[in-house]
């Protein structure tokens, strides 16, 4: 143990002391997408004692040029991303346990991911998960940092419940139609820039060396060269639905939980029925080949095209339907072929 | 009017002298935004009304939704 962190341990913040402290610590991971495998690459080598790391998605060529846990045979098989991270996760140091979580993180989905965790690192691609994330980090009293980026620019916050303001005395509505990494793409040293900071504050956190945590809203253009660093500790509202005084952390109500979503820059719908549950895929298949319908699987999920459009079905019930452009086409595609 | 954002010295049309239309003229006023004026938070309802003057210098804070 000490050979691997003697660099780490060297660094007089950390030392012997927090290096011990970090081995006990658990952290959950939100996404695994370019953020989520820069983090959870930076926690594995640190030597935190748990990592979860919760993605729905599955590992795609357009991934690769910034998602820097991925190969190119993981984007062959289709290997959801949790599945392929953890595995090189484990390849990076095996000393950290890690949990791969293949889901869409809904209010129920984080009420059982958060037990046990001491610090949850938004690395999602969407404001209603983080709102989501914001609201059950207040009720449980645990850290979360937000991180989002598109194109060459990026921002980070670290939320202390209790101690600073949450994200929704930041924002005081959720953005609409703003770019995304499909629209507007984004390059690896921006999701680089924005994981650092996240990571550098997260290792804080596990350490135990909360005086040292940034307390500002940062953000940053790597290509147009500005950088910005804001106390914002002054919009803490204790009015705030999610953080003030008489909080209802209006984001967990499941009610206004969507079933159906359009993924962040792609045309691809998201169907997520009512209740999850496991979804016989080796049934699916055969009645689907009976069909004559080309179908291609591995142990987590299963694929096929129909016309433009490409539909692909989770073990957990997810679907997701690639090459439409709004939802009641995938919902028509969903219904013709999986009841 | 001369004018430093997210550190960087710019000069701005002498048409944009408030909060708002200097949030127009980068196309930031659909976003969600935090702005800081000479090291101090504007409320949103105030961008309308805080006029810019020379040498201010302003944060612009955007929030976006990629990872
Ligand atoms: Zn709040």
């Amino acid at each position: 143990m000490s050979e691997r962190y003697s660099r780490q341990m060297l660094f007089p913040p950390i030392g012997k002391e927090g290096q011990k402290k970090l081995r006990e610590k658990h952290a959950l991971i939100i996404g695994a997408g370019a953020l989520g495998a820069a983090n959870a690459e930076t926690l594995t080598r640190a030597g935190v004692g748990k990592l979860t790391i919760a993605d729905r998605d599955y590992v795609e060529w357009s991934n690769l040029q910034r998602q820097q846990l991925y190969c190119e045979e993981d984007a062959v098989r289709k290997v959801p991303k949790a599945i392929a991270a953890a595995k090189r996760l484990k390849a990076i140091n095996s000393e950290v346990q890690i949990f791969p979580r293949i889901m869409d993180v809904g209010v129920q989905e984080m009420e059982e991911l958060i037990e046990d965790v001491d610090l949850i690192i938004d690395s999602t691609d969407n404001f209603d998960i983080r709102f989501l994330i914001n609201d059950i980090s207040q009720k449980h009293r645990i850290p979360w940092i937000y991180g989002g980026c598109v194109g060459s620019y990026g921002l980070s916050y670290t939320i202390l419940p209790g101690v600073t303001p949450c994200l929704n005395c930041l924002m005081d509505k959720l953005p609409l139609g703003g770019a995304t990494c499909d629209t507007a793409g984004v390059i690896q040293p921006a999701i680089q820039m924005v994981a650092a900071h996240q990571s550098a504050e997260a290792l804080k956190i596990l350490a135990e060396n909360l005086e040292s945590l940034r307390a500002t809203l940062i953000s940053f253009d790597v290509w147009k060269n500005q950088f910005s660093s804001v106390n914002v500790s002054s919009l803490r509202n204790p009015q705030c639905l999610s953080c003030g005084t008489k909080p209802i952390y209006p984001f967990l109500d499941y009610r206004i939980q969507t079933k159906t979503s359009l993924l962040c820059g792609r045309d691809t719908v998201q169907i997520r029925p009512s209740a999850l549950q496991d979804m016989d895929v080796a049934y699916l298949e055969k009645s689907l080949v009976s069909q004559g319908i080309n179908v291609e699987s591995n142990p987590y999920l299963l694929s096929f095209s129909i016309n433009d459009a490409r539909v692909v079905v989770f073990k957990d019930g997810r679907v997701l339907v690639h090459g439409v452009r709004d939802i009641l086409q995938a919902k028509n595609l969903y219904h013709r072929f999986l009841g | 009017m001369n004018v430093f954002i997210n550190g960087d010295a710019m000069v701005l049309p002498e048409t944009i002298n408030s909060v708002s239309l200097l949030l127009e003229h980068f196309h930031l006023e659909q976003k969600v935004v935090i702005v800081e004026l000479n090291q101090h938070i504007l409320d949103k309802s105030m961008h309308a009304e805080t006029i810019l003057t020379d040498g201010d210098r302003i944060e612009i804070v955007h929030f976006v939704g990629g990872g």
